[in-house]
């Protein structure tokens, strides 16, 4: 479990976050929501280690984040960006073998590990030996998101691993997305501006505004029962899309 | 490991030790340097010839530079002998009084004055050579006929007139102050330059005076005029050879030929061989050959070299100018950059002071290192590493600090640790931009080794430096193509290693 206590975080004097206190549920899969500039990305950051929060406390499991080995927290944790963030000098199988080797695992176990996530993501073996300029965006994500999986971590932070991705792709990668999530049974976090993923996501949605949460629960509970104006008006917003995946759930 | 380097370095002593005894008994070492004029150039050729019919090993380095860093070189052992004047001893050097002598009498006293100032350094002089070279100034004939100036009275009445004179003797005591309190020149500082350029300038109108060494073979060739020192400024510079004292424990013989010379080159015979060396250009270890051949009656045999043995010698001297200092700036930049990049608030005072080193011009860097390195290879080495750290270090720095910080940051979120993610993702990614400051650097080396030449250090700029001083575009360009071919060879190569070096997935993205 992932516990935030009364977080507070400025840059150059500028408040982003706080003050927040949040609970992330073991095995589920928990969507942050929020406009950008509402302090998600930074809150996710805080959870492994590239922030570090001014106040109060980040635990994982009991740990706090800040006084931890971060070696040993990041071991745990997979982390997803925008735009991949793969190496660009690296092939797809060196970008995926080179935490694991960090860490020490054998050559034999890295082979096995990338073939069950190459199979899970759905990564041609033909593409292993590519360089990251040479696959298509959605392709770039699924290698990110195998080399997030390489070290089977409990915890897997994705911030917005759908945004720059054109309609098409990005409606096949949700999809599967959702069966990896589900397949792994991992403790997910995913951040996102876009009601619509949340909505397609998420077991608890968390809404930000202005570096605080609004309005926490499934989103059932925030359309149904906003807790105030904003949520109603955000809601609002991106409604349309809303209903087509509302309906069958 | 350790201790098979430590044999090796035993073996490879003991070789060196008993290459030293095999040699034979009687030999000794003795180096020779002279200034960066012909006469000196010859003169030491002449010295250099005569220590060897002593079965001397005699080590010639031409050109080293100028009175101070001669005199600074013989005291330091680094060379045994070099050819001076009495005029430049007492007053550069020793710094003695100023009153010319007035007879000849007497100059000898003051000869034995100028012996008894030097013993307490070590150094010796021999008897005078037997000719003088003494400072004038001269001008184009048609100039003066046409404004009727045969004196330096004369000349100094003149306002208007284009005066320029060689850098040392602006600054030399016994130079231009003296001559202007004396003769009250009025007007501004004129500008420096060097003293064979001063006489082109001359004749092809660029100035309208300038100074002369009395035996220069220019003066006739051109047809210059010397103007008289009506006031009796300038004093005597009789040819001497200094040497180091303990030469004569070391190499009585050696000394015995130098002093032999004493009262034996005339002014006939020394302006002559100005002339044979600066206007029929020929090579300078024949004329002094030729003049040791007329004078003792023996001839001495010269290593005559080729110009492919000669290009050769000179490629071996660039290369290893270059190669030691852009290894050694290699591995101390590279480090300086990364450490610049990780740590901001070092990296701004790093870039500054490799930023002023670059600001100080390279002949006064040279120049500076001469004191703490001496003359040679060294301070020409010590002067291009601390040229050529910045262009590594800014690279290494700026190509580092741009990688795009979700790529940092996906290293850190991976768990790599700092070594991992600078060896792995940080350097490989900046590699294109180290190479290019590298790159940098190696081509400004080749050009700036050329000075490497006005101390000592060989290379591809002693023909160039020769070449100005004998008027001679040939050698010039003897040193200038070569130079210029090896900057592109180096620009060639490293396109090859950055092909080699940058990573595929890099060059990729850039296509």
């Amino acid at each position: 479990m992932i516990a935030l206590t009364d977080i507070g975080k400025s840059y150059h004097g500028v408040p982003v976050l706080g003050p927040v206190s949040l609970a992330i549920a073991r095995a589920r899969t928990t969507v942050v929501l929020g406009p950008s500039g509402c302090g998600k990305s930074t809150l996710l950051r805080l959870l492994i280690g590239l922030a570090t929060a001014d106040e109060g406390q980040v635990r994982i499991d009991g740990v706090r984040v800040d006084f931890a080995d971060l070696r040993k927290l990041r071991r745990r944790i997979g982390y997803v960006i925008q735009e991949g963030g793969l190496f660009p000098h690296l092939t797809v199988l060196e970008n995926l073998c080179l935490a694991a080797r960090s860490y020490g695992e054998t050559p034999d176990r890295i082979h096995e590990r990338i073939g069950e996530l190459a199979d899970l993501v759905k990564l041609p073996p033909a593409l292993h030996r590519r360089y990251p300029s040479q696959l298509s965006g959605g392709q770039r994500q699924r290698v990110a998101l195998m080399r997030a999986l390489m070290l089977d971590p409990d915890v897997l932070l994705l911030d917005e691993p759908l945004g720059s991705l054109d309609p098409m792709i990005r409606a096949d990668l949700q999809a599967d997305l959702k069966a990896v999530f589900r397949a792994v049974g991992k403790t997910v976090v995913l951040v996102t501006h876009d009601l619509n993923e949340a909505a397609f996501f998420a077991d608890t949605v968390v809404l930000m505004r202005n570096g605080r949460v609004v309005q926490e629960g499934t989103m059932r509970d925030l359309v149904e029962r906003p807790m105030d104006a904003f949520v109603s008006k955000f809601v609002r917003a991106q409604r349309g899309f809303l209903q087509l995946h509302d309906r069958p759930q | 490991m350790k201790m098979c380097r430590y044999i090796g370095v035993g073996v490879t002593l003991i070789a060196a030790t008993g290459a030293l005894a095999s040699q034979p008994s009687t030999s000794v070492n003795v180096h020779i340097g002279s200034k960066k004029f012909t006469e000196s150039v010859l003169l030491g050729h002449v010295l250099t010839q005569l220590a060897r019919s002593r079965d001397a090993v005699a080590t010639y380095t031409a050109e080293l530079g100028g009175t101070r860093i001669l005199w600074d070189a013989l005291l330091a052992g680094r060379i045994d002998g070099y050819p001076e004047y009495t005029g430049t001893i007492r007053r550069e050097i020793l710094g003695l009084d100023k009153t010319p002598p007035a007879s000849r009498a007497d100059a000898k006293d003051r000869n034995r004055e100028l012996e008894r100032a030097l013993a307490p350094f070590g150094v010796s002089m021999t008897a005078p050579l037997g000719f003088e070279n003494n400072y004038a100034l001269g001008m184009r004939r048609e100039t003066a006929d046409r404004l009727h100036i045969r004196t330096i009275s004369q000349l100094a009445s003149h306002r208007g007139l284009r005066l320029a004179f060689t850098n040392e003797f602006i600054n030399r005591s016994d130079g231009w102050p003296g001559l202007r309190d004396i003769y009250g020149f009025a007007g501004s500082r004129p500008p420096g330059l060097d003293h064979d350029l001063a006489y082109r300038a001359l004749e092809a109108g660029g100035i309208d005076a300038t100074d002369f060494y009395s035996t220069d073979a220019e003066i006739a060739a051109y047809d210059f005029i010397v103007l008289r020192d009506d006031r009796g400024y300038f004093p005597r510079y009789a040819a001497v050879v200094l040497y180091r004292t303990d030469l004569e424990q070391r190499a009585p013989a050696v000394v015995t030929a130098w002093k032999s010379l004493a009262g034996r080159i005339l002014t006939p015979s020394i302006t002559g061989m100005n002339a044979a060396a600066k206007i029929d250009h020929v090579p300078e270890q024949r004329v002094a050959a030729e003049f040791l051949a007329r004078t003792f009656g023996k001839s001495t045999p010269i290593h005559g070299a080729t110009t492919w043995t000669r290009l050769r010698r000179r490629t071996v001297e660039h290369l290893s100018l270059v190669g030691i200092s852009l290894t050694a700036a290699v591995l101390v930049a590279l480090p300086l950059g990364i450490l610049a990049a990780k740590r901001r608030r070092w990296g701004q005072g790093i870039l500054a002071i490799v930023g002023i080193v670059q600001t100080v011009p390279s002949l006064a860097l040279l120049v500076f290192m001469i004191p703490l390195l001496g003359i040679g290879g060294p301070p020409a080495i010590a002067a291009l590493f601390l040229y050529s750290l910045l262009p590594i270090v800014r690279n290494t720095h700026s190509g580092l600090t741009s990688i795009p910080t979700p790529l940092t940051e996906s290293a850190d979120a991976l768990g790599l640790r700092p070594s991992e993610r600078l060896r792995r993702i940080e350097l490989p990614l900046a590699a294109g931009s180290i190479l290019a400051g590298i790159k940098t650097s190696a081509v400004i080396n080749i050009g700036t080794a050329t000075l490497g030449a006005l101390i000592g250090a060989g290379g591809y700029g002693q023909p160039i430096l020769t070449g100005i001083r004998l008027n001679d575009t040939g050698l010039i360009l003897e040193g200038a193509i070569p130079a210029a071919l090896l900057a592109l060879a180096v620009q060639g190569l490293f396109d090859l290693i950055e092909r080699g070096l940058v990573p595929t997935g890099l060059r990729l993205r850039d296509s």
